[in-house]
């Protein structure tokens, strides 16, 4: 398997702070790759670090084949994001959101008029095209965000909770939608809070005090852990920590 | 380069679509202007008073004659007594009261000197000075004439002129004062709004990692305010010029540039501020707190400079509304050329590089 993500002692101090201590792992071709941890465990440093918003303090990284030291705008060029708000402008239009993206994204006005068929009939947005974004259910709007952070076929996408304040049929919905954009190669990075998605993932990592306290596809963890669900896994590394 | 042309024509679409903003943007300084054109005027035209003339001879006449012919006075009520002119005062029906001595003649030609005195409303006191000057100036005038009249062989006369402004019009202040309150408004507070908006929808976070450069999302979102502020500046000028026949005496082109200069100014204002705050709300009570006021107060448009208290003389030295306010009241008013005004030009310019450092600064320690 090609590996499309390897950080190797990847550490970032702000000041006498140390927000990610030293950590290493691997994320392979088409892997659902889950981020896990508490808040402040030291995961959006982690992510930005790799997303080349965040210049690391030392060790190595490197993300869709470039460094995170000096390549981050290539890096930038090959990776969707996602953020946990959606980020889309609700004042524009369906089309129009996906028109700036792409523009965003370096697509030629041809690409994007030859991809937005197609992408909206995949979301079943063909009617709402021409509606303002804030007239959309959530749920909809999550998949337009995920759909947009693909739109220039990216081989990584990075998804900081994808699915907070979204009800559980449609966080099931978008899982569906992960898998099948994983089963096409896209490899997925994502963080998340609800620990019964990070069954869904293949491998998972748990990030505790800045440092990666498990490592493994979940049915190993709980193995490992004795646990029987990953939430058992979750508050033992949690209170430990502390 | 596409992207930045993307960026820009979605911060249009924004605007365009928000009301609030549209109002903001258009209806403000056409509001102002006429508000400030129409209802705010030093100028007092028909103020009413109220005269006591005990005399009742030629020159208490005389006198009475020149105070109301003069425009800024009509008589409300000839008083009988000093009660009714004070009740004239309580009930609010007159500003200023001209008492006359008895015998006004017989003391004007042969005593050494004659008394009128004058009573005003000191509830409003800048009513009260100006209403006194006109009214002294009026008197003063016609002893002048009298004096002249009778010969004398020594006499001082002045002669006032009011250079730039002849005719003491309150529309030369304010014209220049609201270019620099509008711009201030528009493109810093805007700006930052504009900025903050995209971090409280976390729309900023994706245009980051996406590949186009930090530097040109913000030149992106800053372009179209840039543009409306050049907009509304060539909008309030013409209202001026032709609502209120505020000239433009000097070279129209430098006065643009100078606009420039002061709109990047306030630009860089507005990106400092969204680099300082998350959320528009903040940004938005910064920019009318720390920028507006401060503009409004201390720039030299509403009190003049000199006669504040130190502390604030030095404070308005910070702040580059004062000095683009000289400067285009130079360019406006006085017609002068850049070599009366590269000074303060070049202090907008220092300040202008100043606030763009520390915006950079602060945008580099949230990415490190």
């Amino acid at each position: 398997m090609d590996t499309v993500i390897s950080a190797e002692d990847l550490t970032k101090k702000f000041g006498d702070f140390t927000a990610v201590d030293r950590i290493s792992f691997e994320v392979f071709q088409g892997e659902i790759f889950g981020f896990l941890g508490a808040n402040g465990a030291g995961k959006t440093t982690a992510m930005k670090m790799l997303t080349g918003l965040l210049r690391p303090t030392s060790g190595q990284a490197q993300v869709a084949g470039f460094d995170v030291y000096r390549q981050p705008e290539l890096i930038k060029q090959h990776i969707g994001y996602m953020s946990q708000r959606f980020s889309l402008y609700e004042d524009l239009t369906v089309r129009e959101n996906i028109e700036f993206y792409g523009g965003i994204y370096g697509l030629t006005f041809k690409e994007i008029r030859r991809k937005i068929p197609q992408l909206l009939h995949e979301l079943g947005l063909l009617e709402v095209e021409r509606q303002l974004v804030k007239s959309l259910p959530l749920g909809w709007k999550q998949r337009l965000a995920f759909s947009i952070a693909l739109i220039h076929e990216p081989r990584i996408v990075f998804l900081d909770e994808p699915t907070g304040g979204v009800d559980p049929i449609t966080r099931r919905q978008f899982w569906e939608t992960i898998y099948q954009s994983a089963a096409m190669g896209v490899t997925i990075f994502v963080t998340t809070h609800y620990m019964d998605e990070a069954e869904y993932c293949h491998r998972v990592s748990m990030m505790a005090q800045g440092k990666i306290a498990a490592l493994g596809p979940p049915k190993q963890l709980k193995q490992a852990f004795q646990a029987q669900s990953m939430d058992e896994i979750f508050l033992s590394i949690a209170r430990g920590a502390k | 380069m596409r992207q930045i042309g993307i960026i820009i024509l979605k911060e249009f679409f924004h605007i365009l679509r928000d009301r609030r903003t549209l109002l903001i943007l258009f209806g403000l300084p056409v509001v102002q202007i006429l508000v400030f054109g129409f209802a705010i005027t030093n100028e007092i035209k028909d103020a009413r008073i109220a005269i006591l003339d005990p005399s009742r001879d030629q020159i208490s006449r005389e006198v009475q004659q020149r105070l109301l012919s003069s425009g800024y006075f009509v008589l409300e009520e000839t008083a009988a007594d000093m009660d009714a002119v004070l009740r004239a005062f309580r009930e609010d029906r007159i500003k200023m009261a001209v008492i006359f001595p008895s015998a006004m003649q017989k003391r004007f030609y042969h005593d050494d000197k004659v008394q009128i005195q004058f009573i005003a409303d000191a509830a409003e006191p800048n009513t009260a000075t100006t209403l006194v000057n006109y009214a002294t100036a009026i008197v003063n005038d016609y002893q002048m004439d009298k004096l002249r009249m009778d010969d004398l062989p020594l006499e001082i006369h002045t002669e006032v002129k009011m250079l730039y402004n002849p005719r003491m019009q309150s529309v030369y202040m304010f014209v220049p004062g609201l270019i620099v309150v509008i711009l201030t408004l528009i493109c810093a507070m805007m700006t930052s709004i504009a900025l903050t908006r995209e971090k409280e929808l976390g729309t900023m976070e994706v245009l980051l990692v996406s590949p186009v450069r930090p530097f040109l999302v913000i030149l992106g979102k800053v372009v179209p305010y840039f543009v409306l502020g050049m907009i509304i500046t060539v909008m309030v000028l013409l209202l001026g010029r032709f609502v209120f026949g505020m000239p433009v005496r000097g070279s129209l082109a430098l006065l643009m540039a100078e606009c420039v200069l002061f709109v990047l100014n306030a630009l860089a204002l507005g990106i400092f501020i969204s680099t300082r705050t998350d959320s528009q709300m903040v940004a938005m009570m910064f920019s009318l707190i720390g920028l507006m006021m401060p503009v409004l107060l201390l720039s030299g448009f509403i009190f003049p400079i000199e006669s504040m208290p130190w502390p604030l003389q030095w404070l308005s030295h910070i702040l580059p509304g004062k000095w683009f306010l000289i400067i285009i009241k130079d360019i406006m008013l006085k017609g002068v050329g850049f070599s009366y005004i590269w000074k303060e030009t070049l202090i907008l310019i220092v300040m202008l590089l100043v606030i763009l450092a520390a915006g950079v600064r602060n945008f580099k320690i949230r990415l490190a």
